[in-house]
């Protein structure tokens, strides 16, 4: 028969404690994963970002210029900032967990975390250098 | 008094409350004496009433996991001159059923356990006239991180996810079903994934990581987790495109 994880038969005195709906206020660890969680929505917001700039540059000049006004809007450029200071955390986050899932042998050696870890930064380097060279290198 | 150290610690006494109480007890404080042996003191010296689990004294035996000033710790591996000059707050493990005082029931965990089959499964034994299963130190070294956990429960404790929805297997179930996926003596990890792959299962993870801050042995239960996460992954890709079997 299937338990229910509550309820114990015959020791109905057990104390069961509930989880505070603040348990995440608890300690610094547990709101930083908490502020990991929460980054996904910056991460959302940016892809909904891309897309509105998509549709503007092909909607025009016109179009393009009144997305590149509505952008520079206080509202807008702290919205930005500040998503993209959660990117950054996002990614800090995600590197740092990607050589816990990920086991690489290098020959019969396993190859160590920071290797890995270190793997992922240099691609991210690359990335950021050609989208720098991209917007900057063609000027 | 710089030589003693005061203790607040959680009582339940389900005959007569119906919440935890705290009460405060002075305890010697040489610097080689450890939480366990200030409960020792309080229970043999002070106060007999005082229930606690505890065996070993040397960290093996996982039985004595409580709160220690807000962080699940084993008491006897964590000193009280590092907290003077205090007070030390010791309460039960968070996250489990209280029966008395500083003793929590593990009846879920022992439950959980038993269904990830944490032992090596295999299709077929062959029999000992054939010898033993060999393993070299390489493949010894792909699971024996997974396992020196000793089920102190530290790690369900510190687990969030695990408080909030019980149905959720946990951390140290979880990296011990790693553990046999792992060996090379074993075949049953089609058996445990069926188990594991479940939300209840390893996708209940958010990857909190407190499982494994908190690990005495570490054993890095959060790193079994993600592991598992990326081999149900490919199994479920493979199942996808080759749905006869490879």
């Amino acid at each position: 028969m299937a338990q229910a994880p509550n309820y114990t038969a015959y020791h109905p005195r057990w104390l069961r404690r509930r989880v505070s709906t603040y348990w995440w206020l608890g300690s610094w660890s547990y709101f930083a994963f908490v502020l990991r969680e929460a980054s996904c929505l910056f991460v959302a917001w940016f892809v909904v970002y891309l897309l509105l700039l998509v549709r503007a540059v092909l909607q025009g000049d016109a179009s393009y210029q009144q997305f590149l006004a509505w952008s520079a809007r206080p509202a807008i450029l702290l919205l930005n900032i500040t998503s993209f200071l959660f990117l950054v955390y996002h990614a800090f986050t995600f590197f740092d967990a990607a050589p816990r899932a990920m086991v690489v042998h290098i020959g019969k050696t396993r190859a160590p975390a920071s290797l890995i870890a270190a793997g992922h930064y240099l691609a991210w380097a690359l990335a950021s250098a050609v989208v720098f060279w991209i917007l900057l290198g063609h000027r | 008094m710089r030589d003693h150290i005061t203790l607040q610690v959680a009582r339940y006494r389900p005959e007569k409350e119906s919440e935890t109480t705290f009460d405060e007890y002075e305890v010697p404080c040489p610097k080689d004496w450890v939480v366990l042996d200030g409960l020792n003191h309080i229970k043999d010296k002070l106060d007999g009433t005082l229930s606690y689990r505890w065996s070993c004294r040397m960290g093996i035996c996982g039985s004595c996991g409580m709160t220690v000033n807000g962080e699940p710790k084993l008491t006897c591996a964590t000193f009280m001159a590092d907290y003077a000059p205090g007070p030390l707050r010791i309460e039960p493990l968070r996250n489990f059923p209280i029966i008395r005082d500083l003793i929590v029931d593990l009846g879920d965990f022992m439950r959980k356990l038993v269904s990830v089959k944490p032992w090596i499964v295999r299709d077929h034994e062959k029999p000992v006239s054939e010898g033993e299963y060999r393993q070299t130190p390489l493949e010894l070294d792909e699971y024996k991180q997974f396992s020196m956990c000793i089920n102190c429960m530290l790690c369900y404790a510190a687990c969030p996810i695990y408080g909030l929805d019980p149905k959720f297997i946990g951390p140290a179930a979880i990296a011990l079903a790693q553990r046999y996926n792992l060996d090379n003596r074993d075949e049953g990890a089609s058996q445990r994934l069926e188990v594991l792959s479940e939300h209840a299962g390893i996708w209940g993870c958010t990857f909190v990581g407190e499982c494994t801050k908190v690990c005495p042995k570490h054993v890095d239960p959060a790193g079994a987790i993600q592991r598992y996460k990326l081999t149900a992954a490919l199994e479920e890709i493979k199942t996808f495109f080759m749905p006869r079997g490879a």
